[in-house]
């Protein structure tokens, strides 16, 4: 049997979490007192839970390697949050969330936890809109919805186009009112550098004040992760510059598994890269694909003339415009899946017909939505013979009240005005679906250690649908955790407090230590940001929008080659008792180089294609699929959790095998 | 393009500062500034010197995090955005940028153009939240109607990111549209009624505490704003304020 337990409660789907809830063991108030909680990280899920946690009565002892817990990169999410209200009558519920949530992810996540999802849902709704969250109503007073790729309701609660923010700032809300009552200390600028363990439990962390440079220990009777995803290991990417996986690798090497690494989702509507210098990508709105056509020239000497200024894109009529998502899927057209909208701009642009000087852009074209919601309203205000300027200004009065701040954010960083000229787009990446292996509770394999949010695995299988993150960020913190670490909590309640001073923290304290003053009196050549570089180009090439047996070998040789020169030339300037961004970064950029031929080697071994992985060798080679994506539910239905045994190749595969009871597995089709 | 960069530096916050001279060359007009910070940075490490320390995370204008004075304003000469949001066509070849902290009595300087903003949290502690548990069992969220134009209005105060460029920007370094920003917000919804006395109260004795400035209606900070947040919010913190001291 494998040793892996994902502890998902017996009896049927619906009735799992309510049946868990009323049978676990409580801590009583008195009792909670006495007990610490230690939370990395203060986005939707770290921010949630330390509210929750301490309003419960726990004292919680929060970290954050920015300057307030509402800098968490949660706070750049835009579209929206899901949530099965069934507001709009359009036949939603609680199955149906469930269900579009384990389709999207292409059958590859755990029945059990997408249901509890589904289900908390509704209540982020409510406890969102208690705390004083401004969604958007309509003007009856009653909240607004919008729909998101993959489904078919309108689920989505949406505050503009920072939905992120406005659900963070109420979460560091709560977190307030708990800092005020001295229920949640508060970490700023400082960043956990490893997990102790005492007796195979997590008993606290050994963490760097980014400030003053000191290594501090702290304890606790648990440890919750929460600290984000992965995507910064391409360099590139719509993550924050400070964005990593630190305290996920570091619990993993410390016995936690490590599942999915190869579960990324690039995300097809990003501005694209100009240059060498370029430092992160702008994600632009899914929901822009709603009016967007995507294109490239049909021509290649187009594509040319193109690049070299010697055409426009408005130069060129509709016969000689290539609409290939149109073209490829006529039932979905601009508003298949991120995955597969991904795919085709990469594949378009691999044979060529690129539209920016460096090859990478499709073209995104509001002209014919203008068009059609001028004629619209020149129709509703009865405008007869409308000049066709008159029917633009009025289709771009619509189109700037539905999409203005996404056009004026375009216009900022290219410097080209998206209502003349059609906006470029390329993929970048995203999201990491991949993350930290936990079981029902949202323990890791290590006792006490718990992992939320997008830094574990559990929710969104392969490929993760539009607005769902923000609702598992919530849904883990909010109303998760909360009582599942309780049930582990009650048995430490005669424990005490957890000392310091014990061999434990010495060792992880010296380890911490160590290596940092490696890298500070290391002396190499080379700065990180160059091996930073180096690892993006490696992954975005070789474990990017489509992998092959042979690329992702190639890719496992050579991260492991650059890890070694980094050890041996990488310089870090400075010193160690010192606020210093180049030793944070040092450490950050350590870990990715572990990670990253992980993820390459997880890619190796799943050799079918599902969701946001593609394989090569996995495609449809007849009938109407052809040439799509092909999924091997007899062979892979299975989550990769990995467990750390020294250098990333030689990491040891368990298998959850993943069950499906209430739902038919079955091949997307968008044709 | 080639430019010329005076750039505060100062090693803690003990340590006195001052302003250094560097150069950058080859400057692409499609860079953003901080990406021209990494250029410079870059620069330094390669030739064994300190790069200068600068606060930045998302790059893409939301978290708040990016804090420089550029030329003599808060995030630079654009409006309506973040330092991360400046791109360098706004400057031209052969310029002199003077880059400085954001200066205020409350936000002590760290470290070179780093500054100590949790005075802004420390405000936010003192009532910047509706006392509500998060137990799952709140009413349902819309058992409340709230008129679009309320909502709407309460969404434009909450928008602010906690920046500071409107204390920087402010010659009494006044931190009122922060603070009337986040008043607002649950001023204009029900939600917020029950604790609204002792919210302004208790926000504007902190934000008095921590010696930010009183205002004197210049309206530099809407301007400076890259949320765009408006001095109306100002006048209703202060309508609120007034209406909290009637009821004592």
């Amino acid at each position: 049997m494998s040793v892996l337990d994902s502890k998902v409660p017996k009896g049927p789907l619906k009735d799992k979490w309510t049946e868990y809830k009323n049978h676990i063991d409580l801590v009583n108030p008195a009792n909670k007192r006495n007990i610490d909680v230690i939370v990395i990280g203060t986005g939707l899920a770290g921010g949630s839970a330390c509210a929750t946690l301490a309003e419960l009565g726990y004292n919680v002892k929060a970290f954050a390697y920015q300057d307030s817990p509402r800098r968490a990169h949660s706070i750049a999410a835009q579209g929206g949050i899901n949530a099965a209200k069934n507001y709009q009558g359009d036949g939603d519920s609680t199955y149906r969330l469930f269900y579009d949530t384990v389709k999207g992810g292409d059958y590859r996540s755990r029945e059990a936890n997408v249901y509890r999802l589904a289900e908390v849902s509704a209540n982020i709704i409510d406890q969102c809109v208690a705390q004083g969250v401004p969604f958007a109503r309509d003007y009856g007073g009653l909240l607004d919805n919008r729909s998101f790729g993959g489904v078919l309701v309108s689920r989505t609660f949406y505050a503009k186009g920072q939905t992120g923010q406005q659900l963070l700032l109420g979460a560091y809300s709560a977190m307030n009112r708990q800092i005020a009552r001295g229920k949640i200390t508060m970490h700023n600028r400082h960043e956990m550098l490893d997990v102790v363990k005492v007796d195979g439990k997590a008993r606290g962390i050994i963490a760097r004040n980014l400030v003053t440079g000191e290594i501090e220990r702290h304890s606790a009777h648990a440890v919750v992760v929460a600290s984000g995803g992965y995507g910064n290991v391409y360099f590139l990417s719509t993550n924050a510059m400070g964005s990593n996986a630190t305290a996920a690798w570091k619990i993993h090497k410390k016995g936690a598994f490590f599942a999915n690494p190869c579960y990324t989702q690039i995300h097809p509507t990003c501005i694209p890269r100009s240059g060498d210098y370029q430092s992160k990508l702008t994600l632009m709105s899914e929901s822009l694909r709603n009016d967007g056509r995507i294109w490239v020239p049909k021509n290649i000497e187009d594509v040319k003339a193109i690049r070299e200024g010697k055409k426009k894109p408005t130069d060129l009529s509709e016969e000689e415009r290539d609409y290939y998502l149109e073209r490829r899927y006529p039932a979905f057209g601009n508003l298949v899946p991120r995955d597969v909208a991904s795919r085709a701009a990469k594949e378009r642009c691999d044979a060529g017909y690129g539209v920016n000087a460096t090859g990478e852009a499709v073209y995104l074209d509001f002209k014919s939505a203008i068009e059609r919601y001028g004629k619209e309203q020149a129709k509703i205000q009865g405008i007869t013979n409308a000049s066709a300027q008159k029917i633009y200004d009025l289709g771009k009065d619509i189109v700037e009240a539905k999409y203005g701040n996404l056009f004026q954010m375009y216009e900022k960083i290219v410097d080209e005005n998206p209502y003349e000229t059609p906006m470029m787009i390329y993929p970048a990446t995203h999201y990491t679906m991949g993350g930290v292996w936990v079981d029902y509770n949202l323990m890791t394999t290590v006792e006490g250690l718990y992992c939320i949010g997008e830094a574990n695995f559990s929710d969104h299988g392969a490929n993760r649908l539009g607005a769902s993150a923000l609702m598992q960020g919530l849904a883990d913190g909010y109303f998760v955790l909360p009582y599942t670490i309780g049930n582990y909590l009650s048995k430490d309640i005669r424990t005490g407090k957890i000392p310091t001073d014990s061999p434990e923290f010495d060792a992880a304290e010296k380890e911490v230590k160590d290596k940092i003053d490696f890298f500070i009196n290391n002396k190499g050549q080379n700065s990180v940001d160059y091996y930073h570089k180096k690892l993006g180009k490696i992954m975005w090439e070789k474990c990017g929008m489509s992998r092959n047996a042979e690329g992702l070998k190639q890719a496992m040789t050579e991260i492991k080659a650059l890890r070694e020169d980094f050890w041996k030339n990488v310089k870090v300037p400075g010193n160690a008792s010192e606020m210093n961004p180049e030793l944070e970064k040092a450490g950050r950029v350590a870990d990715f180089l572990e990670l990253g031929e992980l993820f390459a080697k997880d890619a190796l071994v799943r050799e079918e294609s599902c969701g946001g992985h593609f394989r090569e060798e996995s495609v449809e080679l007849d009938g109407e699929q052809k040439g799509e994506a092909k999924r091997n539910d007899k062979d892979f239905a299975f989550v990769s959790a990995w467990e750390y045994k020294g250098e990333p190749a030689d990491a040891v595969l368990h298998k959850e095998e993943l069950e499906f009871n209430d739902i038919e597995l079955k091949q997307r089709s968008y044709k | 393009m080639n430019l010329t960069l005076k750039i505060w530096r100062q090693k803690d916050s003990k340590t006195k500062g001052q302003m250094v001279d560097y150069k950058v060359t080859d400057i692409s007009e499609h860079m953003s500034f901080l990406e021209m910070m990494d250029v410079l940075n870059e620069q330094l490490i390669n030739a064994g010197e300190e790069p200068v320390a600068f606060d930045h995370d998302c790059r893409e204008g939301i978290c708040g995090m990016c804090s420089m004075y550029i030329n003599g304003e808060a995030h630079g000469p654009d409006r309506g955005v973040t330092t991360c949001q400046l791109h360098m066509r706004m400057f031209k070849d052969g310029d002199t940028i003077t880059i400085e902290p954001f200066r205020a009595k409350a936000f002590p300087v760290i470290k070179d153009l780093v500054v100590d903003r949790s005075s802004f949290d420390r405000i936010q502690h003192a009532g910047g939240y509706i006392s509500v548990n998060t137990s799952g069992n709140t009413q349902d969220a819309n058992a409340i109607p709230i008129s679009k134009h309320a909502a709407d209005e309460a969404m434009d105060a909450a928008t602010c990111i906690g920046c500071g460029a409107c204390v920087a920007t402010c010659k009494n370094s006044s931190a009122m549209l922060f603070v009337g920003a986040k008043v607002s917000q649950y001023a204009l919804l029900p939600q917020g009624q029950v604790e609204a006395t002792d919210r302004v109260k208790n926000m504007v004795a902190q934000m008095d505490l921590e010696g930010f400035g009183n205002c004197s209606n210049t309206g530099a900070c809407e301007i400076e704003c890259p949320k765009g947040i408006s001095l109306e919010n100002i006048a209703r913190m202060n309508r609120e304020l007034l209406k909290a001291t009637f009821k004592g």
